[in-house]
């Protein structure tokens, strides 16, 4: 018995060897390209330097790393495009040094405390992506819809079941609508655009909406497609589908024009920015965040309230000073007018307004080493 | 040759039998090593969705969305769409992979049943990814007439009440590619008994005057069956963890139905967590992976009463 015991060990030892010898040659890997701190002074940046989070964000964060790697020849950044939750989870648990995420992180909530344990302070938020969402549909012959908030939360909850009820018609004189079910599209993975979307029909609403604004859509009703292109191919797929998505990837398909104030709006990044321009700051923010409590109502000339602000993570201090360079140089070249146009022509997002981009730039300039 | 000589082995030969003895061992030892590993692998598995999964049933109830407020309640709409999905695409798969699997070992012709088997085994090599693009796009748009025709004329079927998708995008969709996925194992695992019956008992059989199929029917099926019960089982397993095809190709809810032609159909255990992982917080990933842990033990359960209905058949056909 002995015997066979050794003998089943054996092999097992020597794996187990084999790997630690294997992750000794990996950790002195990562220090020699950590230990790349600038050595002539200041500018020049250099090192690995990884973050993730928002896929809404990944077509920026591609050109935002392509601008930022050309200027700063060392530096060698990666963004995983693997969602807003998990992008938070990894930056509170200091796998990732920046995260970007739809939603910001509350205070206070349990998030927010691990990632003041993980900063060693109150975590930087800070606004890098807006962009506008449209409500798209599948309907022949028809480019445009004009609806209010009102109409469109009836269409999502069911009550406006057919493409000519009155509701519609009422707004839309002209347009030729067909006896048709509407056959509604919401995303069926958690995402950003859910909560955004919810939160703007909940509070544009007047009322039509009655639920909570969330990620996950509250109903089981309905198609459903997997991210913004599942809802895309979804509704090119079929005639009389409505859904809503990035208004980037749109193309193709009908967009309604919200109404806000005594017009109806199409979507557009100038009435995007121009939203979040005018929204308060959320009641929580501290000093190191600059969240906004979007207005979902603003009645401003040109506005777009159904608008998606998705944010940036970094701590105030890192541990070594090269990551804190690196870190502060790219985010503040994200928030920058610079990098916001590169954003912008990349992936049909809002810039931010100078105002918000210089306060977002102020902010960023606390990040230090420790 | 004398007979002497024959009695005692020459050196040479209980030298290579010495060294024969050396790597028996290192071969009885890596074996056994691996056979401990994939166990502990399995262990370390179950620990972790034990151990993430446990938090996620008793969170905020808020974090199951759509208006659950238990994890019951959440996870029970899944389990129901995983068994649901499940045996639908084995509806679809089984008489097929079955005939496929005659067609190669008792029917086709040599030249023709070896690239048959091939092209079968061939699909199983196709990503699962591919399978929901082509699913969700192509696919669903040709099935678009027949679900509503389906709709249209069937509709006092509960699995096609409709009102039909417009799209096509639905479980019936579904089904049918998750039936071509799980084909080629249960074709393989069949026709590899099939053709093994024993040569006599179908001569027997022949010699009686039986027919082709009475052949089959009377020598080759009860002979092969406990082995085709193992195949449609680890199709059965390999369908209830699909992910991809299932999450790509139909628009799924997690709720109790029997419409599979209609704009949405119930939604798996392993879509919902792939949906929902990327964007979920701290506490719903919890839940997911205990959803997790939910699906691992449902497919324990029938890999363990599969398992004993062969054993059952095999000790019945013993005696």
């Amino acid at each position: 018995m002995k015997t066979t015991l050794r003998r089943a060990i054996v092999p097992g030892a020597a794996a187990l060897a084999l790997a630690a010898s294997l992750a000794a040659c990996g950790d002195s890997n990562t220090n020699t390209a950590g230990d790349n701190a600038p050595a002539d002074g200041g500018s020049a940046l250099s090192g690995k330097l990884a973050g993730g989070g928002s896929s809404a964000q990944g077509t920026a964060q591609q050109a935002w790393m392509a601008a930022f790697q050309g200027d700063n020849s060392g530096v060698s950044i990666t963004y995983d495009p693997v969602g807003s939750g998990t992008g938070r989870t990894s930056f509170e648990s200091g796998a990732y040094s920046f995260a970007g995420s739809d939603a910001f992180i509350a205070n206070p909530s349990d998030e927010y405390t691990a990632a003041q344990k993980t900063c060693g302070g109150d975590p930087i938020e800070v606004p890098s992506y807006i962009s506008p969402i449209a409500v798209v549909f599948n309907l022949k012959g028809v480019d445009s819809l004009k609806l209010d908030a009102k109409t469109i939360a009836d269409i999502f909850n069911g009550t406006v079941k057919k493409w000519n009820d009155p509701q519609i018609a009422s707004q839309n004189d002209g347009v030729t609508l067909p006896d048709e079910a509407i056959h509604t599209v919401h995303r069926s993975d958690d995402s950003g655009t859910t909560q955004n979307f919810t939160e703007y029909l909940s509070k544009a609403g007047e009322g039509a909406w009655k639920d909570e604004p969330a990620q996950t859509w509250p109903s089981t009703d309905g198609l459903s497609g997997n991210g913004t292109s599942g809802v895309i191919t979804s509704i090119k797929g079929g005639e009389g589908t409505i859904g809503y998505a990035d208004a980037s990837q749109a193309g193709g398909l009908g967009v309604v024009s919200i109404k806000v104030g005594s017009s109806y709006n199409a979507p557009s990044a100038e009435g995007a920015a121009a939203v979040v321009a005018n929204s308060d700051l959320d009641a929580s923010a501290t000093d190191s965040q600059l969240i906004y409590d979007v207005n979902r109502t603003d009645t401003a000339d040109g506005a777009y309230p159904l608008v998606l602000v998705s944010y940036l993570l970094a701590c105030p201090t890192y541990a070594d000073a090269s990551t804190a360079a690196m870190v502060k140089g790219y985010l503040t070249y994200i928030v920058s007018q610079e990098g916001q146009q590169a954003g912008a022509s990349a992936a049909g997002s809002a810039p931010l307004s100078s105002d918000t981009s210089d306060k977002a730039t102020a902010i960023l300039d606390k990040i230090a080493a420790k | 040759m004398s007979t002497g000589s024959s009695l005692t082995p020459p050196p040479a030969v209980s030298a290579r039998r010495g060294r024969l003895a050396l790597g028996d061992r290192v071969f009885a030892a890596s074996a056994r090593g691996a056979g401990l590993l994939i166990l502990l692998a399995l262990a370390g598995v179950f620990v972790f969705l034990l151990i993430q999964g446990i938090p996620g049933l008793s969170v905020d109830p808020k974090e199951y969305g759509q208006g659950f407020e238990t994890f019951w309640q959440y996870v029970g709409p899944l389990l129901f769409g995983t068994i649901f999905i499940s045996l639908l695409a084995l509806i679809v798969a089984v008489p097929f992979a079955l005939a496929v699997a005659l067609f190669i070992s008792h029917y086709a012709p040599r030249r023709l049943a070896t690239p048959v088997a091939y092209v079968i085994d061939l699909l199983a090599a196709v990503p699962s990814v591919v399978f929901g693009l082509w699913g969700g796009r192509a696919l669903s748009q040709a099935l678009k007439p027949v679900i509503n025709w389906l709709g249209d004329y069937l509709n006092w079927i509960p699995l096609f009440k409709g009102p039909a998708s417009p799209n096509g995008q639905t479980a019936l969709t579904a089904a049918l590619v998750l039936g071509v996925m799980i084909l080629p194992i249960i074709t393989a695992i069949s026709r590899e008994v099939f053709a093994q019956t024993p040569r006599l008992n179908e001569e027997a059989a022949i010699g009686l005057g039986a027919t082709r199929w009475e052949v089959i029917r009377l020598a080759v099926l009860p002979y092969a069956k406990s082995g085709v019960i193992a195949g449609i089982m680890l199709g059965l397993g390999r369908a209830l963890g699909e992910t991809m095809a299932v999450t790509m190709v139909y628009s799924s809810s997690p709720k109790y139905m029997l419409n599979i032609i209609g704009d949405t159909s119930p939604q798996t255990i392993a879509a919902n967590i792939a949906n929902n992982y990327a964007e979920a917080s701290a506490d719903k990933q919890h839940v997911l992976i205990a959803a997790g842990l939910v699906l691992f033990a449902f497919t324990f359960v029938v890999n363990f009463i599969a398992r004993w209905a062969i054993g059952r058949g095999e000790r019945k056909l013993a005696r």
